[in-house]
């Protein structure tokens, strides 16, 4: 199965009602399954932040939600994590990596290189999935440790498991 | 004294107002923005239905967004400041493209950062928030500045299809703090709980 069905399948196990997003090439086929299930809600987001404070309030109206986003959005959230921190809201989030593996564009490396001790700082659990393999089990970890401890829970995609980019160079 | 501003003399009082949204033993699921608004609400009356933010500006109308989506049958209203709104002004666009019927947001514009000094906001200058607010796609949008005009949009905040939003001009003044819980993991359980039940909190 392609990761990314692992992914929305362990969303469906979960019961995972709600989707923020801002928009990834890695989370492509991702977002538009979301979009085209009935039981999900998609939220397509203008900034990551918001997708922080969405899912608190599904979490506080009893819906279970989970935030996709690339590495450079993980910088955008850094004080809005403090809600989740303080209040214990489950947040699970789904990061596609850049800057890590055959990047072509620099201005991505900085957060890619970054991002996963910014998410340690921050107070979030992090995990990596290298190999496609190692998407579904780990995204089950990733969703139990959010809703069953009221953590934040983040799952790092590794750039080896998105399609390259190449700026048509 | 530092110059008169023309918000020091709105005819508008925020506790006034907050008591008119939020009556007693009203049913609505509200959520307010850190600073004065979370005092505000709770000037109104503490219960376990206000989810009152400390912090994570910027963050009051997306959480209002999340709760009007799980729960489609309750009216959520979100209650927050000039300095917050302007924070996160992208959320306009977000909520617009969910257009939750349920979902009212309020600001309550002093034209001020009420709680780091009354410095003035954009909204002292020539930022309109329900113009934003508008161009992002938000059906109904008003500009309240009187009691009359309060008067005539308490219905549509309270029970107007929406995403309904609404610029309060309130007058800039320091009030006595009226301070709600501050333990988050106390406020969300007391949220849950009173929503859901007993058994969402384990």
């Amino acid at each position: 199965m392609d990761w990314w069905k692992q992914i929305l399948s362990a969303f469906k196990d979960a019961d995972v009602r709600q989707v923020a997003y801002v928009p990834d090439a890695g989370h492509t086929s991702l977002i538009e399954a979301c979009i085209a299930d009935n039981d999900i809600r998609a939220v397509a987001l203008t900034t990551e932040e918001e997708g922080v404070a969405v899912l608190a309030g599904a979490w506080l109206g009893g819906v279970r939600g989970a935030l996709l986003m690339q590495s450079s959005g993980v910088g955008n959230c850094i004080n809005m994590f403090t809600l989740a921190a303080t209040c214990r809201f489950p947040l699970p989030l789904f990061v596609t990596m850049r800057g890590q593996w055959q990047e072509f564009n620099p201005w991505q490396k900085p957060m890619g290189q970054s991002a996963n001790s910014y998410l340690t700082t921050a107070g979030v659990q992090t995990r990596t999935a290298e190999s496609p393999e190692d998407v579904g089990p780990m995204t089950t970890a990733t969703l139990d440790r959010a809703f069953a401890d009221s953590e934040m829970s983040a799952l790092l995609l590794h750039q080896r498991l998105v399609p390259v980019k190449t700026f048509d160079k | 004294m530092p110059e008169e501003r023309r918000s020091d003399s709105y005819p508008l009082r925020r506790r006034d107002v907050v008591k008119r949204i939020l009556p007693a033993n009203n049913d609505l699921l509200v959520i307010a923005g850190l600073g004065s608004t979370a005092w505000d609400i709770t000037s109104a009356g503490d219960r376990d239905l206000n989810f009152p933010m400390w912090g994570a500006m910027g963050g009051a109308i997306p959480m209002g967004l999340g709760l009007a989506l799980a729960q489609p049958k309750r009216r959520v209203v979100v209650i927050t400041g000039d300095g917050e709104t302007l924070m996160g002004m992208g959320c306009f666009a977000t909520v617009s493209m969910q257009g939750p019927r349920n979902l009212s947001i309020c600001t309550f514009d002093n034209e001020r950062y009420g709680e780091t000094g009354m410095q003035s906001t954009h909204t002292s200058a020539n930022t309109d928030l329900a113009g934003v607010a508008a161009a992002c796609g938000i059906p109904i949008v008003g500009v309240v500045r009187t009691e009359e005009e309060l008067n005539a949009a308490l219905p549509i905040i309270l029970e107007a299809p929406g995403p309904v939003y609404h610029v309060i001009k309130v007058r800039a003044e320091k009030l006595d703090f009226v301070l709600p819980p501050k333990d988050g993991v106390h406020l969300k359980n007391r949220f849950r709980r009173a929503l859901l039940g007993k058994d969402a909190v384990l």
